[in-house]
């Protein structure tokens, strides 16, 4: 490898990474947005054209906030727990196929990799809590583990599913082998047992137990202030935003689509389509309790998953 | 040559690692330029609602989180082990189909017991 080719590289991931950010924080605003309509309000309205400049305006107070340590906190593990989180859903959009032919890193163990980093993203959560020696952030980090680990597992096995369709772990191949339809609807279990795992992987609702504001405050983030938490924060919605595009290329056909808009337009129509469906979700369902979703993954998702590694199987031998 | 190979594949990872890390170096030490600093002892304690926080809080945690983090790694240790089976299913055939579903007929055995002896009840 050249020193030009490193350089391009640098550049391309600089790139995407910068319009990742900027999306991450749009992501922010589509969702007061969507929330705020569907509950009949407007949502953000005062800052710029209707409320445009709002998440910019966040980011700048947050910025401006004071970064408070509290005294009995586990320092060094306090200050680096926000930075695993960024790393973590950062790092795992280098895998994802955005039109034909291209992702930042083309390896052939794609799936193993997201897999790997989303596990080093409940580090964050788990270290936070624990480092703010705080009771309800160390109860968050707990259940948030717990919560993450748990849904894993689902979420690993009915990838199995779509591995012995596509006979690879490289989602460009997965994506081409999806050429004739879809996975979702060759494997419409697994395509059900993913969604839902990642909705508690990402933590949101109906499963965003460990920030559940009616119980445990904040969660892990309770004692993050300013800049830490916007980390936090970023982390969160950066992770929503791998999942939706791992969950289109895995199961939505990735970047395919009629001929008429270019397979990026397509790859970017569908992943937000997923995050709407996050929104809509959130807007929709009340909290689950935390037995009755530890129950559900261990007794119901993992058996399901399972038994569609199965059925795959067997009807791929007849 | 061998003891060379250099895993080139894997250079963006390590751009995109960089990167990310970058990021949130540069918010955290963007902050410490502009925002305010003034700690003082109340500020500084662990929040509850304006009471002093009574006992430590990490005294005591339900057992169950420690049986889950074991199950977790017996578990997806075999999802981990599913994967290369998965990937080449297709040059395997009917003995590596036969071989899985004995894997999975042990693993369904362990995790009958689990069930059975109530490790997924939150009580």
């Amino acid at each position: 490898m050249s020193a030009a080719e490193m350089i391009g590289i640098f550049i391309e991931t600089l790139i995407v990474v910068s319009i990742l950010m900027l999306h991450v924080s749009y992501v922010v605003y589509f969702e007061r947005k969507v929330i705020g309509h569907m509950q009949c309000r407007m949502g953000p309205m005062r800052v710029g054209w209707h409320g445009l400049l709002q998440p910019i305006a966040d980011a700048i107070k947050l910025f401006f906030k004071e970064d408070i340590i509290p005294s009995q906190a586990d320092k060094p593990i306090f200050y680096v727990a926000p930075l695993i989180g960024v790393l973590a859903a950062l790092g795992s959009v280098a895998v994802i196929p955005m039109w034909e032919g291209f992702s930042i890193a083309n390896l052939n163990i794609g799936i193993l990799y997201i897999l790997a980093l989303s596990s080093v993203g409940s580090y964050a959560v788990i270290l936070g809590g624990w480092a703010s020696n705080s009771k309800y952030s160390f109860l968050g980090g707990l259940r948030s583990a717990a919560q993450v680990i748990s849904y894993e597992i689902a979420m690993g096995l009915s990838l199995v599913g779509v591995m012995l369709m596509s006979g690879s772990a490289n989602l460009s191949d997965i994506v081409h082998a999806q050429a004739g339809h879809w996975f979702i609807f060759t494997q419409p279990v697994a395509f059900f047992v993913f969604v839902i795992a990642i909705f508690a992987e990402t933590n949101r609702v109906p499963f965003d137990m460990p920030e559940a504001e009616t119980e445990l405050v904040a969660g892990y983030a309770t004692e993050y202030s300013g800049i830490r938490f916007g980390l936090f924060f970023m982390a969160e919605y950066a992770g929503m935003f791998v999942m939706s595009a791992f969950a289109v290329t895995c199961f939505l056909g990735g970047w395919s689509g009629p001929a008429f808009l270019p397979g990026f337009v397509w790859f970017i129509l569908k992943v937000y389509a997923f995050i709407f469906l996050y929104f809509w979700i959130r807007a929709t369902l009340p909290r689950y309790r935390y037995d009755q979703l530890m129950g559900l993954g261990w007794k119901l998702f993992i058996p399901l998953a399972l038994a569609n590694v199965v059925f795959t199987a067997l009807m791929k031998i007849l | 040559m061998p003891g060379t190979y250099i895993p080139t594949d894997y250079f963006p990872v390590l751009v995109i690692l960089l990167i990310a890390s970058a990021i949130g170096l540069g918010a955290l030490v963007a902050g410490i330029l502009v925002r305010p600093r003034r700690p003082y002892a109340q500020k500084l304690t662990p929040y509850e609602s304006g009471n002093p926080p009574i006992g430590e809080p990490r005294s005591q945690f339900s057992v169950k989180f420690y049986i889950i983090a074991m199950l977790f790694v017996v578990f997806d240790v075999e999802a981990v082990f599913m994967y290369p089976w998965a990937v080449a299913y297709d040059k395997l055939g009917i003995f590596g189909f036969v071989e899985m579903m004995l894997f999975m007929f042990i693993l369904l055995i362990g995790y009958i017991y689990v069930w059975k002896k109530g490790a997924f009840n939150w009580e």
